[in-house]
């Protein structure tokens, strides 16, 4: 079969792109030796970062998509003035900078801040601590949720939510037994972005809890201390596990076929 | 009884204007009306899906105007059906009953009453994805009657269905209404309100033309819209035979016309339309099959034309240009003789 030269140049294009990606991680695992991946898969601090990285950004995730689903529904079933600047509002921590969403977040749950006061009384404490981890991981992910929920309950027919109600089913009970199943394979995805996201930020989180130490700041903390031989080995134990758990997720989501309306 | 009472709605651009109708129990009420005019919101108004800006709606007697939606006892079947896509037939049946909180006895006794009024017992297990138009329609048809509504609001029922499926869907909502329910059905085709509706209203630019009786509505047009809407004068409540080999439609049960038509032997209307008419000074000579001595009675400009009734053993309307009406000087009382041609002549079953 021959190609046009459009064809061509579209095929070289689309190597060059994969190429870019694949390349870095790639080079990556091969300058890898064995005996430093040994070393470190038994390291105490790498394994205890993982578990802290996977299981804040997995509560987080939950947590916040939780509390975001009825607002997710609300900005795609709703017009209300100044829609588009709530929309804008949402998406704001995607375009600043994580170091400056970082210092944001300090300023505002920090010891002497009213809220971070407020949480001394039960004892608790955001800097420093799993909770601020997650308070920055959610600030930097959130958008990919409820941006994804929201085009998913966009994208129910209003028409289906009508008949339930001439039905004689509640708003409620109409949003749990219609809409949500069927926004469900966007949420599932909004919640597999988020916590993917969350899992792999760095600059919000070093600057509101550098302790303990998740992943992405354990690798940043290695190759500071010891150089690049060192931060390796960690980084490809994390994007490994980081890919399993995309891949697992992402299946998870596609058993779930919804034959649309 | 469901009686609208002047609601007005303003909807985006669109407005309802001041609709007032009744709907006597047991009725099948047709809306007929041209898309865009507003005919489906004015059905979406009586359902509740949205709030009429003034006006009442009273449903035998009590005031359903503020009433919630699943208060109001009114079944809606949308044109596009509306059948929930991740719910199998069964569970999108059985969604209403569970709503309503029945016993799973008593829920199983009603799935299996509509699933064989609706002989869709061999689809409950399907998924909605998989069902054809006519399928999907009797589905909804069974959602929704399975609740037993009061009134049931048919949205465009016929329209996304073929011609075959159509006579069937017809018969089976025929049949619904003959054990009492009481229906009111939208459409923009004047077929379908002949074939179904007891009575009908014509609704256009938001406002109620006129309603009354089919026969009432299609003979004697109150204005030009609904003249040119429906556009058959020459329309009239007949008895379809055969004879010889030939189809007749007998008329106030002594008038003859011979038809083309395959349908079977029974009640029904004949529709000539008034341009298919031919005015003649004495019988004709023709292929054509009908042929009336009669005098005209008056003639009146149209909009293209004149338009001449001629008193026969019925009224006919014969449309002629302005030159014909003049060189054959139509006056009044003068005695001519009209001619169709049996292939001119329409007949709807009802």
């Amino acid at each position: 079969m021959k190609y046009s030269l459009f064809q061509n140049i579209t095929i070289l294009f689309s190597g060059l792109i994969v190429l870019f990606i694949i390349a870095p991680l790639f080079s990556m695992f091969i300058q890898t030796g064995k005996s430093e991946f040994l070393e470190i898969i038994v390291d105490e601090d790498v394994l205890n970062s993982i578990w802290l990285t996977l299981s804040t950004a997995f509560m987080t995730t939950i947590i916040f998509a939780f509390f975001s689903i009825p607002f997710a529904y609300l900005m795609a079933r709703n017009d209300f003035p100044f829609k588009g600047v709530l929309q804008g509002i949402i998406d704001l921590p995607v375009v600043i900078p994580h170091s400056a969403a970082g210092i944001a977040l300090l300023g505002f749950v920090s010891r002497d801040s009213a809220l971070g006061k407020f949480a001394n009384l039960f004892g608790l404490d955001f800097i420093g601590s799993s909770l601020g981890i997650g308070i920055a991981m959610a600030f930097v992910s959130l958008p990919f949720f409820v941006n994804a929920a929201r085009d998913g309950f966009y994208n129910v027919p209003r028409r289906l939510e009508q008949a339930a109600y001439t039905l004689g089913a509640s708003p409620f009970r109409t949003f749990i037994t219609i809409s949500l199943p069927l926004a469900w394979r966007n949420i599932l995805s909004g919640f597999i972005m988020m916590f993917a996201r969350g899992m792999s930020e760095f600059g919000a989180v070093v600057i509101v809890a550098y302790h303990p130490m998740i992943t992405p700041v354990l690798i940043y903390e290695y190759f500071g201390a010891f150089g690049l031989k060192y931060a390796r080995p960690v980084s490809v134990i994390f994007v490994t596990i980081s890919l399993l758990v995309f891949i697992i997720l992402r299946s998870l989501s596609k058993d779930r076929d919804i034959v649309r309306a | 009884m469901l009686e609208l009472k002047n609601i007005s709605k303003k909807y985006k651009q669109f407005s309802l204007k001041e609709i007032n109708l009744r709907v006597e129990n047991g009725d099948y009420f047709v809306l007929l009306g041209n898309s865009g005019s507003g005919k489906s919101l004015l059905l979406e108004l009586i359902a509740g899906l949205i709030q009429p800006k003034e006006g009442e709606i009273y449903l035998n007697g009590d005031n359903l105007t503020k009433k919630p939606i699943q208060k109001r006892q009114i079944g809606l079947v949308f044109q596009d059906f509306a059948l929930f896509p991740h719910k199998t037939v069964q569970e999108n049946i059985l969604y209403a009953l569970n709503v309503s909180g029945e016993g799973n006895a008593e829920k199983k006794a009603k799935l299996n009453d509509i699933a064989v009024r609706m002989n869709i017992q061999h689809l409950l297990n399907r998924m909605p994805g998989t069902l054809s138009g006519g399928e999907s329609q009797r589905v909804a048809l069974a959602r929704t009657l399975v609740k037993k509504p009061k009134v049931l609001l048919l949205d465009e029922p016929l329209s996304s269905l073929d011609v075959q499926l159509r006579s069937g869907l017809r018969a089976l909502l025929k049949e619904i209404n003959k054990k009492g329910q009481t229906i009111i059905h939208v459409t923009h085709d004047y077929d379908e309100a002949i074939a179904l509706g007891k009575k009908v209203a014509v609704i256009d630019d938001g406002k109620i033309i006129q309603s009354g009786t089919i026969q009432s509505v299609f003979k004697n047009p109150e204005s030009e819209f609904v003249a040119n809407f429906v556009g058959m004068k020459n329309f009239f409540k007949s008895i379809l035979y055969q004879n010889k080999e030939r189809t007749f439609a007998k008329v106030n049960g002594e008038t003859e016309i011979c038809l083309l038509s395959d349908d079977e032997e029974g009640e029904g209307y004949v529709m000539i339309r008034d341009e298919d008419i031919l005015i003649y000074d004495k019988r004709p000579e023709s292929s054509a099959m009908n042929n009336f001595e009669g005098i005209v009675k008056e003639a009146i400009p149209a909009r293209l034309g004149m338009e001449v009734a001629i008193q026969a053993s019925l009224l006919f309307f014969v449309l002629i240009t302005h030159e014909s009406y003049e060189r054959m000087e139509l006056e009044q009382g003068k005695k001519v003789w009209i001619s169709f041609k049996a292939s001119a002549v329409r007949f709807l079953k009802t």
